[in-house]
């Protein structure tokens, strides 16, 4: 499904950043998302701040998406910022959803993670903030 | 049947698709299948209890899982559990020692001590067993991709320590197919990690006989997307790879089955839960013995560890999960466990707090101490619901093993990405029947509440800690005879490269200090590494 105006469907880089192996959720969001009629290419597991930038930057990503779910979401979002911003994907939609202690989300989303979906969000909520702000 | 239920009465299923009558009587039992299969407990094929006399004669080991930072700080908590009563250690690993990354790895930064004890050498291992009886206090090591160097570890701890290796207690969980469908922390291709297994089982089947060297997860299969007969089936259908891998070396059946053992979720359906159990102890006697020809009564038990469900714990109302966590302890003693660990009611949140450890703790010791739990063996046996649902959860669990032969066998499914597609799209309808309501959970889709946030304790990160952990492994490099760790290491990649047992040679390198990440990467220049398929059809 596009959206009018919309010469393509929304395009979502979705990554499980750094050693954590808890990808049910990835994958539950990454199947909504294609329910919704986006593209995803999702990364698996592993991935190095290095890694997801290069991959939303040959993806042509309208939407990076990172799922954490161990506990080292601010490290790792404090050394990907930099390499999306070198990138040139300031402009782009970053979103993190995932095991995200509330006293988290304001550093989040002064690092440029505008969407932050702690445990316990809904999958359409997800889906429409997604078609509402990506670019 | 339920097609003869009044139309006001609403059908129901179990998670596993079977049908529940609103009433059951010998009928139901009957035509399940009847008691044949049933026996006395500690009597083939064991469907009441692998032992006569089960918690009559001992209670579960209570065993909560535990570990962070370093191992001083891990080994400081493991004294706080056992002076409490925890009678056995489950330890956590940080990612990186999971992944087989050394703490100055820069894959490793941020990771260090976080979700576990970061262990490099043998001199951390030392540490955190330092005045733990390892004689008393039986050892879990929750490790998997990396676990042949970590057994090695606590084999050669145990041997330094004095202890005498043939009598050595222990399990790990080293159970890598699993990895590969959930909790992901796989390093090696699927086929030379299932050899690594073998290495594993069959030396401590010649060198620490009463060691347990894998434990076989269903947990993390179900945590994934299974239903309860799934997690059971795939459960088995790996223990049989693992089986197969050993046996074909030669070496009997009877000399490795018995210590096999496995890991079990509980959240769901009480009563599909206790027969899944019955069901199952049932069904792995069946194969141990008639597909592999065991003849010792000990090689067909179904050992287990059970009481984790933390898929059924909520973000939502935490304290409701101190209610949950006793009704999965009930469910684990109610079901024979051996083994017991509860999740904390904060594990949504953070690392468990000691408060929050005790609270499991005592749980446990409630059923024991004040609940009859272990008073009688089985008590649910007997009742029709119990003895029919526990025949048609064994028809169904056969029937999923049959299918996973037949489409090529589990190592096959699990490599091509098969499973963990099947899995991740019930997972999906999971969640989109919770967020219509569906699937009713109390504080999440009904009975919400909005008394803010609840009071967490969050266990902090220590950066310190973990800078002080990269020194310390810096010191060890230092201090270690270097041109003894070389040759220790030269002899990993000979012994892979030449397809003998690898755990000899690694547990060579591990007693000259050897570290997690360089003994991995000794494996890795000769077997690769996993690559992931992902997939997400139906």
């Amino acid at each position: 499904m596009s959206r009018p105006g919309r010469a393509r469907p929304i395009r979502v880089v979705l990554a499980k950043p750094g050693l954590d192996g808890h990808d049910q959720g990835a994958k539950v969001v990454a199947r909504a998302l294609l329910a919704a009629g986006m593209e995803v290419i999702y990364t698996g597991l592993r991935q190095t701040p290095d890694a997801v930038a290069r991959v939303a930057l040959e993806e042509d990503a309208d939407v990076i998406a990172l799922s954490s779910m161990a506990g080292s979401h601010l490290a790792f979002c404090r050394r990907l910022q930099p390499l999306l911003a070198q990138a040139g994907l300031t402009d782009k939609l970053w979103i993190i959803g995932g095991n995200l202690p509330r006293q988290d989300h304001d550093a989040l989303r002064a690092l440029g993670f505008r969407g932050v979906f702690p445990t316990g969000s809904r999958l359409d909520d997800i889906t429409r903030y997604i078609e509402e702000n990506a670019g | 049947m339920n097609d003869r239920l009044p139309p006001d009465v609403t059908p129901v299923r179990n998670e596993s698709g079977i049908p529940i009558e609103p009433v059951y009587t010998e009928e139901h039992v009957a035509a399940s299948g009847g008691l044949a299969l049933l026996g006395r407990p500690g009597e083939y094929p064991f469907t009441r209890g692998i032992h006569p006399l089960m918690f009559r004669k001992q209670p579960w080991t209570m065993r909560q899982y535990t570990g962070f930072g370093n191992a001083a700080d891990t080994n400081a908590r493991f004294k706080y559990l056992i002076a409490n009563g925890q009678t056995g250690l489950n330890v956590a690993f940080d990612l990186p020692t999971q992944c087989g990354l050394d703490s100055d790895d820069p894959l490793a930064e941020g990771e260090v001590g976080r979700v576990g004890m970061a262990i490099d050498t043998l001199r951390d291992f030392e540490i955190a067993f330092a005045g733990i009886d390892l004689d008393r206090i039986t050892v879990s090591l929750t490790v998997n991709g990396s676990a042949a160097v970590l057994i090695a570890m606590y084999l050669a701890l145990a041997e330094r320590r004095g202890f005498d290796v043939a009598k050595l207690r222990g399990t790990a969980q080293n159970d890598i197919l699993k990895e590969y469908i959930g909790r992901g922390t796989w390093i090696f291709p699927v086929d030379a990690s299932v050899r690594l297994v073998g290495d594993t089982i069959e030396y401590c089947a010649r060198h620490a006989p009463k060691y347990s060297p894998v434990s076989v997860c269903g947990y993390h299969i179900r945590e994934s997307g299974a239903t309860p007969t799934q997690e059971m089936a795939y459960a088995f259908a790996i223990a049989c790879a693992y089986a197969d891998e050993v046996q074909g070396r030669g070496l009997p059946i009877d000399e490795f089955a018995g210590r096999l053992s496995f890991n079990f979720n509980i959240f769901g359906s009480l009563f599909e839960q206790v027969a899944k159990f019955r069901a199952g102890r049932g069904l792995w006697a069946k194969i141990v013995r008639e597909r592999y020809g065991a003849t010792r009564p000990a090689s067909m038990w179904m050992r287990m560890i059970a009481g984790g469900g933390g898929g059924g714990l909520t973000y939502e109302q935490p304290e409701l999960n101190i209610v949950r966590g006793a009704y999965y302890a009930l469910i684990s003693a109610l079901s024979g466990a051996q083994t017991m660990a509860l999740c904390c009611y904060d594990e949504a949140y953070t690392i468990p707090s000691e408060y929050a450890q005790r609270i499991s703790l005592r749980t446990m010791q409630l059923l024991i101490e004040e609940m009859g739990l272990c008073d009688t063996v089985d008590p649910l046996g007997g009742a029709y619901y119990v003895e029919t649902l526990t025949n048609q959860m064994r028809a169904e669990m056969e029937r999923i093993i049959a299918d996973v032969d037949a489409r090529g066998g589990i190592v096959a499914l699990v490599a091509s990405g098969a499973i963990q597609s099947q899995v991740s799209a019930q997972a999906y309808q999971r969640q989109l029947d919770l967020e219509a309501g569906r699937l009713r959970k109390v504080g999440v889709n009904c009975y919400r509440s909005d008394d803010g946030e609840p009071a967490v304790e969050f266990h902090p990160y220590d950066e310190a800690g973990a800078r002080a952990q990269v020194a310390a492994l810096a010191e060890a490099r230092r201090t270690r005879d270097g041109a003894a760790v070389t040759r220790a290491l030269d002899d990993v990649r000979r012994a892979a490269a030449a397809g003998v047992n690898a755990m000899p040679a690694i547990v060579a390198a591990v007693k000259a200090y050897a570290s997690v990440g360089e003994i991995t990467s000794a494996l890795v220049a000769v077997v690769g590494r996993y690559r992931e398929p992902v997939r997400f059809e139906g």
